[in-house]
């Protein structure tokens, strides 16, 4: 109490009085904090001098830093301080950097790509973290590929080929693989047997007069299975059309299926609906063509190289 | 010398309200005085449009959902981001947003040019159930999306309302020539308030955007709008430093 009776009559008032006695404390701020704000005011100013700031007329204020840049042409730039040329200045700084790496990227076919160590590397380090930002979220991290949704990339069995040539094509212009349903075009015992020689194509258990008929149908003029898998069920790969002998499977889920009778329903219920699904997007309007091949390489080895 | 008292204004009711209101004008100055002078910060560039009605109304579920409570769309002109998004974001590419979904908190990634990044079947199955497809994701599930069906009772309102704040939704036949002109004649037929319904239809039946060709749901018109996301500027047309003057 004594101690809180001190201090109010140690405190400065404002000097206004109203009603006869009602006063109003005066508690200034420390002086230091009052300099610094004085000081922080003097900062803004400082900044609308030296950075872009104040719309005037047509224009704004640019402020007297400048920052220099080399443009996509080759010209040597000086403009007033901004964070886009900023950012072609740390562009630039990056690309040079990097830029042997890249220059051997771009002019190397990809078999020396692989053999030169140091560059191996690089396209390994570069390539897993483009991977992670682009591919990942289909394909999954480290390329495992989706069960009914994106192939195995780990595999070394492809869709669309696994040559150099074949991915980089597949990365730069996407893939859409097509298969029509022939829940109206076919008999359901027909559809039973297909079902059936396919899985016998993959060395499955089923039953054999079936799996016959179904190999007569698969190479008739009916079903014509044969135009895009091809005589021996291997698939074509410039349609992306599944081989159906290696017992790997994307959209048939025949590995997770218990039963020969759920393994049947699996393959059946693909032939029925067809497939539309299978939509890798295209990548050139998004990446460039060096990233694009440090990709393929990339891609190249977690497929084994073949 | 001229001595100033706390006072004269304490005791002076009109003086008072005088001083607070200049001393509030000047705050609302400094914000609102810029926004007359804009124009000259946003970029002359081609492609960009408002959205079609579809795309529109898969914005406003966008906002329903609160999505941008964890995705930021403007790309900084950093290069770390430029590596990982693309190009960083125009000023002319939100000229149409209203209110804009720039936005700093991303506790997912930026979606300012997702558009065409992934298919629809992705986007469909990720926003249905996220960790489907990306074990270690921290995105909720949205599977109403694909069961509610699309309102679009009140298309033309909502164009009409973004109209009244400037965005060249075409009422008349003038407008709609004016946008001819603008944007050529198949955007301009997509920007027309009374073909709106109709623009909407078609847009969702020929995209079949959520593979469900039945009926038209809010995943048709979300992802509509997100494949579009940053995809209408060409920017092979331009130089590097283009739009280093607008800064
Ligand atoms: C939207 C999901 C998605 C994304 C993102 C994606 N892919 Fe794909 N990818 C697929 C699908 C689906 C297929 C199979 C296409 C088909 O079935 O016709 C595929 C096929 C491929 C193939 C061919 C495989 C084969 O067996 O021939 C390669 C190679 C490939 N992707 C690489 C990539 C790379 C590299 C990236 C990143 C730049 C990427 N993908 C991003 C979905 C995706
Ligand atoms: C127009 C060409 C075409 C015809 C005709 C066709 N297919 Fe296919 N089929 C494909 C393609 C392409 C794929 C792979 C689709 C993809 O990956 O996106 C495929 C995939 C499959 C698969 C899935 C393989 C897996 O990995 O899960 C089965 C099973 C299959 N076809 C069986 C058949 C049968 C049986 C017939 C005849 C009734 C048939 N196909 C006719 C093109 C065709
Ligand atoms: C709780 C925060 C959160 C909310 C809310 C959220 N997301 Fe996400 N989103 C994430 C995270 C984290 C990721 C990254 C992991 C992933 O791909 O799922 C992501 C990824 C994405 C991606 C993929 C981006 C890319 O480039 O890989 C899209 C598209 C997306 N979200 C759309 C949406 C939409 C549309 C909504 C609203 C319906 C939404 N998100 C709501 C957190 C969120």
């Amino acid at each position: 109490m004594s101690q809180e009776k001190t201090q109010s009559q140690t405190v400065q008032t404002t000097g206004h009085a109203w009603d006869g006695d009602l006063q109003e404390y005066n508690n200034p701020i420390p002086v230091w904090w009052q300099y610094a704000f004085y000081f922080s005011v003097a900062v803004a100013v400082g900044y609308w001098l030296i950075y872009p700031a104040w719309p005037v007329g047509g224009g704004f204020t640019t402020g007297f830093d400048s920052i220099t840049y080399v443009n996509d042409k080759g010209e040597k730039k000086t403009t007033h301080w901004n964070t886009r040329a900023l950012f072609l200045k740390e562009t630039n700084e990056a690309v040079a950097a990097q830029k042997p790496y890249f220059d051997k990227v771009e002019s190397l076919p990809f078999e020396q790509i692989v053999k030169d160590p140091e560059l191996n590397s690089f396209v390994v380090s570069s390539g897993k973290q483009l991977f992670s930002d682009n591919c990942a979220a289909c394909h999954q991290q480290g390329g495992g590929g989706k069960e009914g949704f994106a192939p195995n990339l780990t595999d070394d069995d492809w869709l669309y080929g696994g040559h150099f040539a074949n991915i980089q094509q597949t990365i730069t212009n996407g893939r859409h693989g097509y298969m029509p349903a022939f829940a109206d075009v076919l008999t359901s015992t027909q559809i039973d047997q297909l079902a059936d020689y396919v899985l016998s194509l993959s060395r499955i258990a089923v039953n054999p007069d079936s799996a016959k008929a179904g190999d007569a149908l698969f190479h008739s003029e009916t079903a014509a299975c044969f135009y895009c898998h091809g005589d021996n069920g291997k698939g074509r790969q410039q349609i992306g059309s599944a081989n159906l002998t290696d017992r790997i499977w994307l959209w048939a889920n025949v590995p997770g299926a218990d039963t020969i009778a759920a393994k049947e329903a699996a393959v059946k219920k693909v032939i029925q609906g067809g497939l539309n699904k299978g939509v890798m997007p295209s990548w050139k309007d998004r990446l460039s063509p060096e990233q694009i091949k440090v990709l393929t390489v990339y891609v190249h080895e977690l497929g084994g190289g073949k | 010398m001229f001595n100033f008292k706390h006072e004269w204004i304490e005791t002076n009711v009109g003086l008072l309200l005088v001083l607070t209101m200049l001393a509030i004008s000047i705050g609302g100055l400094v914000e609102i005085a810029p926004l007359f002078f804009i124009k000259n910060t946003v970029e002359k560039v081609d492609g960009v449009r408002p959205y079609t009605p579809l795309e529109l109304r898969g914005r406003d579920i966008y906002q329903r959902e609160g999505c941008y409570l964890c995705h930021s769309q403007m790309i900084r002109p950093f290069r770390d981001e430029a590596l990982r998004y693309g190009h960083y974001s125009l000023a002319a590419e939100s000229q149409y947003d209203h209110p804009f979904q720039w936005g700093s908190k991303r506790t997912g990634p930026d979606l300012a040019r997702v558009g065409g990044k992934y298919s629809n079947e992705w986007q469909v199955a990720h926003l249905t159930a996220p960790r489907s497809m990306v074990p270690q994701s921290v995105m909720p599930d949205y599977p109403w999306l694909v069961k509610n069906e699309l309102n679009f009772a009140d298309i033309e309102d909502r164009m009409k309302a973004l109209r009244d704040v400037g965005v060249p939704y075409s009422l008349t036949k003038s407008e709609y020539d004016d946008n001819v002109k603008k944007f050529g004649a198949q955007t301009a037929e997509m920007l027309s308030i009374p073909d709106a319904r109709k623009n909407l239809i078609a847009q969702a039946q020929s995209g079949n955007y959520d593979g469900n060709s039945g009926s038209i749901s809010e995943m048709d018109a979300l992802v509509a709008y997100l494949q579009m996301l940053g995809t209408l500027v060409d920017f092979r047309k331009y130089d590097d430093d283009a739009f280093v003057k607008y800064r």
